[in-house]
């Protein structure tokens, strides 16, 4: 099951290099905040997210391996 | 060993890293400032700033271990390990060892960032503004040959593009002045 | 009427009308909540009963209840009516939630602007001042919106700072000093402790489909101000017992500033109760009606409400703090009449851009109105676009008497 991005929206400062590096995957909106395509990655750009979470300045993103989210249920 | 050749290497290797850290201070001013243009997108700047100051460890190893195996000198490890502690240059030598260290935790925070975490890594990055004008001074005050034209260009330019570039950074709007500007005034705040 | 009645209900009246809290199995009152159906009153209608097992099953004995009666929707007055003439129900209820989640700390989280009911919630915690033994502290919320979002909550208790933060961690895992948390709105709390009292079938019987609760009723009708209805009621009841409306209402807001615009002709029948609401695509949230005048501009309206709720972002989150900004000048520009080329397709492109985007609901909510808007008064933003206004230009009507 491939990874999940995920980004803290209070940290991200929307300097915008994630969406440099992995742009298949993370867009900028009018104001330079990522907007982040759902759903797994694919096994090929595994490397490049890994570059794009450690290239954040802030440290904004991280990789989640996806399984259920923590749900009241 | 020919022991003209150490010194010549202490001396190129260290001035090859202080122009190098003047790269790596002004590409990491020109990354906080967030400069692009459509054919230069960010992560080139991170990234030569990043592989710069690596590179710099390298030749400041160059730089350090000739000085100290150098007959000549007559420095002991203890010179290159303990600031202040050789009676050679004293001052200027000892402030060389302060500024690696500097250096060193930098680079090791930035390695390491996720296990630090953002804060701290910001912190000690701003060591960097330490850093850089220790290493000048050091690079400035252990000359004992009479001062080429061609080092004192290079000290100039060093520090012009320093002074350019932070003298960039503080005109400009902090970009993250955003998170503290007063929201837009609310024109209803409890309707009857 | 349960929930509303005289200021400041005592201790001896209280005890007098509804017998003294009972003791229940440990899991007992949070299986009646689940029959029950019980949802939360504080804008999310999230069911009670699993909200209470979430933290009963994270609770090691050092959980915290906070009752939240922030109430910073500027439209609702129903929790700070509902604290300040029934403390005593909502204390009834945090000290049966402690018991069912297994909570050692009860915080009342109460609006600074609240005072009848804090001075309410202080009296009464004074009269049972045995009983409580020091377990319940009143902490004050500051003003401002986001504060009674449950993680601002936890964040303004923890640090002193009102502002939502990243989740997870949810509250119910790790809130206040870390421990789990339970944050309930103040009249669920109450609800609760009726339920306790007379069981889970009363929630349904009493009040039919879906039981009793509080509204805050504004804008053109006669009497403004809180009701209690049973959810059978409709919009039309809920008129005449605000002495009925002051002249045709075209839309009535509901739910709040994160609610939803709705058609007075269309919804005026129907009953209000959180199911049938959702199969029309609304909700009661917090549980407000507002009723938009005729002489008033729907364009105008939304203009204001989305300034309100832009200045009201905590700026921590890029999309929020930039985008509702970008959208209230641009619905401020159109609402005078003055906009760009551009002004609407705006709009209407940012308000799908926002969603999910913050760390709290705040750019949702606000979008979530936006939307409706934009749909209900579709020809009015079409023709405030072309800098004409439908509503000023029809002849101003006379209000019914």
């Amino acid at each position: 099951m491939g990874a999940i991005i995920e980004v803290d929206r209070i940290r991200c400062d929307g300097h915008g290099l994630c969406a440099e590096l992995l742009p298949e995957r993370i867009s900028l909106d009018d104001w330079g905040y990522p907007v982040i395509k759902r759903g797994p990655l694919p096994e090929h750009l595994s490397a490049l997210a890994r570059r794009a979470v450690d290239v954040c300045p802030v440290l904004a993103l991280r990789l989640a391996h996806a399984s259920r989210p923590i749900a009241l249920i | 060993m020919n022991d003209t050749l150490l010194w010549y290497a202490t001396r190129g290797a260290g001035v090859v890293s202080l122009v190098l850290l003047t790269g790596v201070v002004v590409l990491g001013i020109v990354s906080a400032m967030r400069w692009q243009t459509a054919s230069w997108p960010r992560f080139l700047t991170t990234g030569f700033h990043r592989n710069l100051a690596l590179t710099t460890l390298i030749f400041l190893a160059i730089h350090v271990v000739t000085a100290v195996v150098d007959p000549f000198t007559a420095l002991g490890w203890e010179a290159a390990i303990v600031p202040f502690s050789s009676p050679y240059r004293r001052f200027w030598l000892g402030l060389g060892v302060v500024g690696i260290y500097l250096l060193l935790a930098i680079v090791f925070t930035s390695l390491l960032r996720p296990l630090f975490g953002p804060r701290v890594w910001r912190v000690v990055h701003w060591l960097a503004y330490a850093m850089w004008p220790v290493a000048l001074i050091h690079s400035i005050g252990t000359g004992t040959d009479p001062r080429f034209a061609w080092m004192l260009a290079i000290e100039a330019a060093c520090v012009g593009s320093v002074i350019a570039a932070v003298a960039w950074r503080v005109r400009r709007a902090e970009p993250t002045a955003w998170r503290r500007l007063p929201a837009i005034a609310p024109q209803v705040k409890k309707w009857s | 009427m349960e929930l509303i009645g005289p200021a400041d209900e005592s201790l001896a009246t209280h005890r007098q009308r509804l017998g003294p809290v009972p003791k229940l199995a440990s899991g007992e009152l949070i299986a009646a909540l689940d029959a029950s159906g019980l949802l939360g009153r504080g804008g999310a209608g999230f069911p009670v009963g699993r909200k209470w097992r979430a933290v009963a099953e994270r609770s090691s004995g050092r959980a915290v209840v906070l009752a939240n009666g922030a109430e910073g929707e500027p439209l609702s007055r129903k929790d700070q009516s509902l604290m300040a003439a029934r403390p005593h129900l909502v204390i009834d209820g945090a000290l049966l939630a402690a018991g069912a989640v297994g909570a050692d700390d009860i915080i009342f989280y109460i609006g600074t602007e609240h005072r009848a009911a804090d001075a309410a919630i202080r009296h009464a915690l004074a009269e049972r001042a045995s009983e409580i033994r020091g377990r319940i502290r009143i902490v004050t919320a500051p003003a401002g919106y986001v504060s009674g979002e449950e993680s601002a909550a936890v964040h303004f208790v923890n640090a002193g700072d009102a502002r939502p933060t990243t989740t997870p961690p949810r509250p119910f895992d790790r809130g206040v000093g870390g421990r789990p948390t339970l944050v309930q709105n103040v009249e669920s709390l109450a609800l609760a402790a009726l339920i306790a009292r007379r069981g889970h079938d009363w929630l349904i019987d009493h009040g039919r489909a879906g039981g009793i609760g509080l509204i805050t009723v504004s804008g053109s009708v006669k009497h403004a101000g809180v009701q209690e209805i049973d959810f059978a009621s409709t919009l039309s009841d809920v008129a005449s017992a605000a002495g009925g409306l002051r002249g045709d209402a075209q839309a009535v807001l509901l739910g709040g500033y994160f609610g939803g615009w709705g058609e007075v002709d269309e919804q005026w029948g129907l009953p209000l109760d959180p199911r049938s609401m959702r199969a029309r695509g609304l909700a009661l949230g917090c549980g407000v009606v507002h009723f938009l005048a005729p002489e008033s501009c729907g364009v105008e309206a939304t203009a204001r409400i989305m300034a309100y709720l832009a200045s009201q972002s905590a700026r921590q989150c890029g999309p929020c703090a930039f985008g509702l900004s970008a959208i209230a000048a641009a619905t401020q520009r159109l609402a005078t009449r003055s906009p760009q080329a551009d002004d609407l397709d705006r709009i209407v492109r940012w308000s799908g851009q926002l969603v999910g985007r913050g760390a709290c609901h705040h750019p949702d909510g606000a979008v979530g109105l936006l939307r409706s808007a934009l749909e209900l008064f579709a020809d009015d933003f079409a023709e405030h676009q072309r800098r004409r206004c439908r509503t000023v230009s029809r002849p101003k009507r006379v209000a019914v008497a």
